[in-house]
């Protein structure tokens, strides 16, 4: 990514901020309207249901926000590499790792050492894997000149490759069919979100969301310290914004490309922590499920910036639990339907960023222009 | 190893090497002509879907095919209005495309055939069949029309990007866009014809996995094939025929992975099915950071060209 999506001409910092993003979501949402139209269901109806379904009750705002913690991880893990002028496109692989990371910290020391000492070791061990995936590639891009978007996608595979080989060969205890290793012990389990309100005496309906949405909102709290409060995150984003001058001012932009991919990759490795150690309880295939791509749409619909890919999270949870309960209730409609709208979002609000923004930026200037010739 | 064993391999290697062939050589004419095309795994799930649908509905062969490339082009044309028309990132562009692709074809299934996304097996009329029946137990004869076209696609595209004058064009805009703009030639229309003949070999590989390997679309059923194509692409450096070696190296891999399941070799034991799966990519990667031989990209991929005023 070159140039920040959207921020062609001189737009007034509200329309950049919040009319963009709007409106980039407006048209997704109207083109995959008229995809449900097109398949025979009331575009209204689909909308209420998701809406209902995502907010209307606690347990769905709990599965709302148990699926906006993984985007959020996911999501800052493509924002971090993005203010240091890298596209990580593989978040699915880090993210995986990262799962196996805070898997094999659990089975390995979840049976003998208690909670507060496993669980922070689990968190570690999923930041180090992912950061060691991401890492490699960034090395690569840095000192041999392979192009990082390519390599990514490559490491991805051999993510997946590597945890089909490990769960099948090595985890799955004997004679056990699914291809799953065994269950973690207790103290290796991330307390659950009813469990916890529940000791406080709230009662709270039983969902999957688990103490690491805590730990999602600490890592944008802390995403943004970073990137604008410190002098690390600076010399990260001087190399993103001109490789040239900050070599000029004397960063190093090879070091910057390790420091922000292993950065990203350490985020999206903490996917492990919601879904291996918040929810599975043991290691399985497919907990990343498109998550380290949903991160993508995530951190364009963010506009990079950590307040931003809280809210795009939140708003890819709702459609990912709305959807979920639109399947439920409106019979044809299948939760691909949130993908593809996924799709569409990526597509207008970061490919066609460039085909909409100046349009809007002629809009509202030359009403701003003639409010003045009138005034 | 006997002669029916290095058969079968021959065989399943060209079935296999036949789209992503098909693919490498698309994403070739989109990259030499400077437009990056992570959206090979994307138009190659549609333009199945496409074949699929349209092969069920038309009970025609050609009407299928035509169906596949024309989505496919349109997918292309859509990375060109965001790419190339515009200064739209051209990566961001391929991902949208590649989850549009997976999550609009399952859509559409469900709402059409009502079979959890899969379509109805098209009928054996409209299924390409080997071209010479009576060879059908040959390894290098008892293929079908698309595993040959994909052959003998490798000398054409060669031949078109090495020895025409569009083809001298094509790589130029890929290397230095702003002097074939300086030479009167213009940049988007010749981007534009290779994002076109792209969809159509993106769509005849679509094609190939419905009309000829399946009988009948199943969701996502493209499985990473358009990214290995991407890999073979890099892999060939940018070169068709090397690219050709790719392609047939990755499927030979393939073909032997499913054959050493659960077989111990002597020496080194029971090799990981998962390890020879990974091999491809693992190959593109170490080939990328130039540890055997190197992989030199076109100059100006991946950048927007804005015409001067």
């Amino acid at each position: 990514m070159s140039a920040s999506p959207g921020a062609t001409g001189p737009l007034p910092r509200w329309a950049d901020v919040a009319l963009m993003p709007a409106i980039n979501l407006l048209v997704a949402l109207v083109a995959a309207g008229v995809v449900v139209a097109l398949v025979g269901q009331s575009p209204w109806e689909v909308l209420s249901v998701l809406v209902r379904g995502a907010f209307g009750t606690p347990r769905g705002l709990s599965y709302t926000l148990y699926y906006a913690t993984t985007f959020t991880f996911t999501g800052l893990a493509v924002a971090v590499a993005f203010h240091g002028g890298l596209f990580n496109i593989g978040g699915e692989g880090q993210a995986i790792l990262g799962g196996l990371g805070t898997g094999l910290v659990a089975l390995w020391l979840g049976p003998h050492l208690p909670e507060v000492v496993v669980l922070p070791l689990m968190l570690v061990g999923g930041a180090l894997c992912g950061m060691v995936w991401a890492a490699v590639p960034a090395y690569l891009q840095a000192y041999r000149g392979s192009h990082v978007v390519i390599t990514t996608i490559m490491f991805n595979f051999l993510a997946s490759s590597l945890l089909v080989y490990l769960l099948v060969n090595k985890l799955k205890p004997p004679g056990s069919m699914s291809v799953e290793s065994q269950s973690f012990a207790a103290s290796a389990k991330l307390p659950a979100m009813h469990e916890m309100l529940g000791a406080l005496g709230i009662e709270w309906p039983s969902s999957p969301l688990n103490l690491s949405v805590v730990l999602a909102l600490l890592a944008a709290g802390a995403v943004y310290l970073f990137l604008w409060r410190s002098r690390a995150g600076y010399r990260l984003r001087a190399v993103g914004s001109s490789e040239g001058a900050a070599a000029y001012a004397g960063i190093g932009p090879k070091h910057q490309v390790l420091v922000a991919m292993g950065l990203s990759g350490a985020l999206a490795g903490l996917v492990g922590m919601n879904e291996i150690a918040g929810v599975a309880g043991r290691l399985q295939l497919d907990f990343v499920g498109g998550a380290g791509f949903t991160g993508i749409a995530v951190a364009l619909m963010g506009r990079n910036h950590p307040v931003g890919i809280l809210l795009a999270s939140l708003l890819f949870g709702a459609l990912f639990q709305g959807g979920a309960e639109v399947a439920f209730e409106v019979s044809g409609f299948s939760r691909d339907m949130v993908v593809t709208l996924q799709g569409f979002i990526v597509l207008f609000s970061g490919a066609m960023a460039y085909v909409i923004a100046p349009r809007v930026a002629r809009l509202v200037f030359g009403r701003m222009k003639q409010g003045a010739a009138h005034g | 190893m006997d002669e029916a064993l290095i058969g079968a391999l021959v065989a399943s290697t060209l079935r296999v090497a036949a789209p992503l062939i098909l693919c490498a050589l698309a994403g070739l004419l989109s990259e030499r002509a400077g437009v990056i095309d992570i959206g090979l795994e994307g138009k190659m799930l549609f333009a199945a879907f496409a074949a699929g649908t349209v092969g069920v509905w038309s009970g025609s062969t050609a009407v299928a095919l035509l169906a596949a490339m024309g989505v496919a082009v349109v997918l292309s044309w859509l990375h060109g209005l965001a790419c190339v028309s515009h200064q739209g990132d051209q990566v961001v562009s391929g991902v949208a495309i590649n989850i549009i692709a997976a999550g609009l074809t399952a859509v559409l299934g469900i709402a059409w055939f009502h079979q959890g996304g899969q379509t109805p097996p098209v009928s054996d009329a409209v299924r390409i069949q080997a071209v010479f029946p009576s060879m059908a137990d040959s390894a290098l004869f008892g293929h079908n029309a698309l595993v040959y076209l994909s052959l003998a696609l490798v000398p054409v595209v060669w031949w078109g990007v090495y020895r025409t004058r569009f083809g001298l064009r094509l790589r130029a805009v890929g290397e230095n866009p702003a002097m074939v703009d300086a030479a009167g030639v213009s940049v988007t229309r010749l981007r534009y014809a290779a994002l076109t003949l792209n969809g159509m070999l993106c769509g005849l590989a679509g094609a190939y996995l419905v009309l000829a390997q399946n009988a009948s679309f199943v969701p996502n059923m493209t499985a990473g094939r358009g990214f290995m194509a991407l890999a073979a692409m890099i892999f060939g450096q940018w070169h068709p025929v090397k690219a050709l070696w790719a392609c047939l190296l990755f499927g030979a891999l393939d073909a032997i992975a499913i054959r050493l399941q659960g077989v111990s070799l002597p020496m080194v034991g029971e090799v990981p099915v998962q390890a020879v799966q990974a091999l491809p990519y693992l190959l593109t990667v170490v080939l990328l950071a130039g540890f055997i031989g190197k992989s030199v990209a076109p100059r100006a991929l991946g950048q927007a060209y804005l015409k001067e005023r």
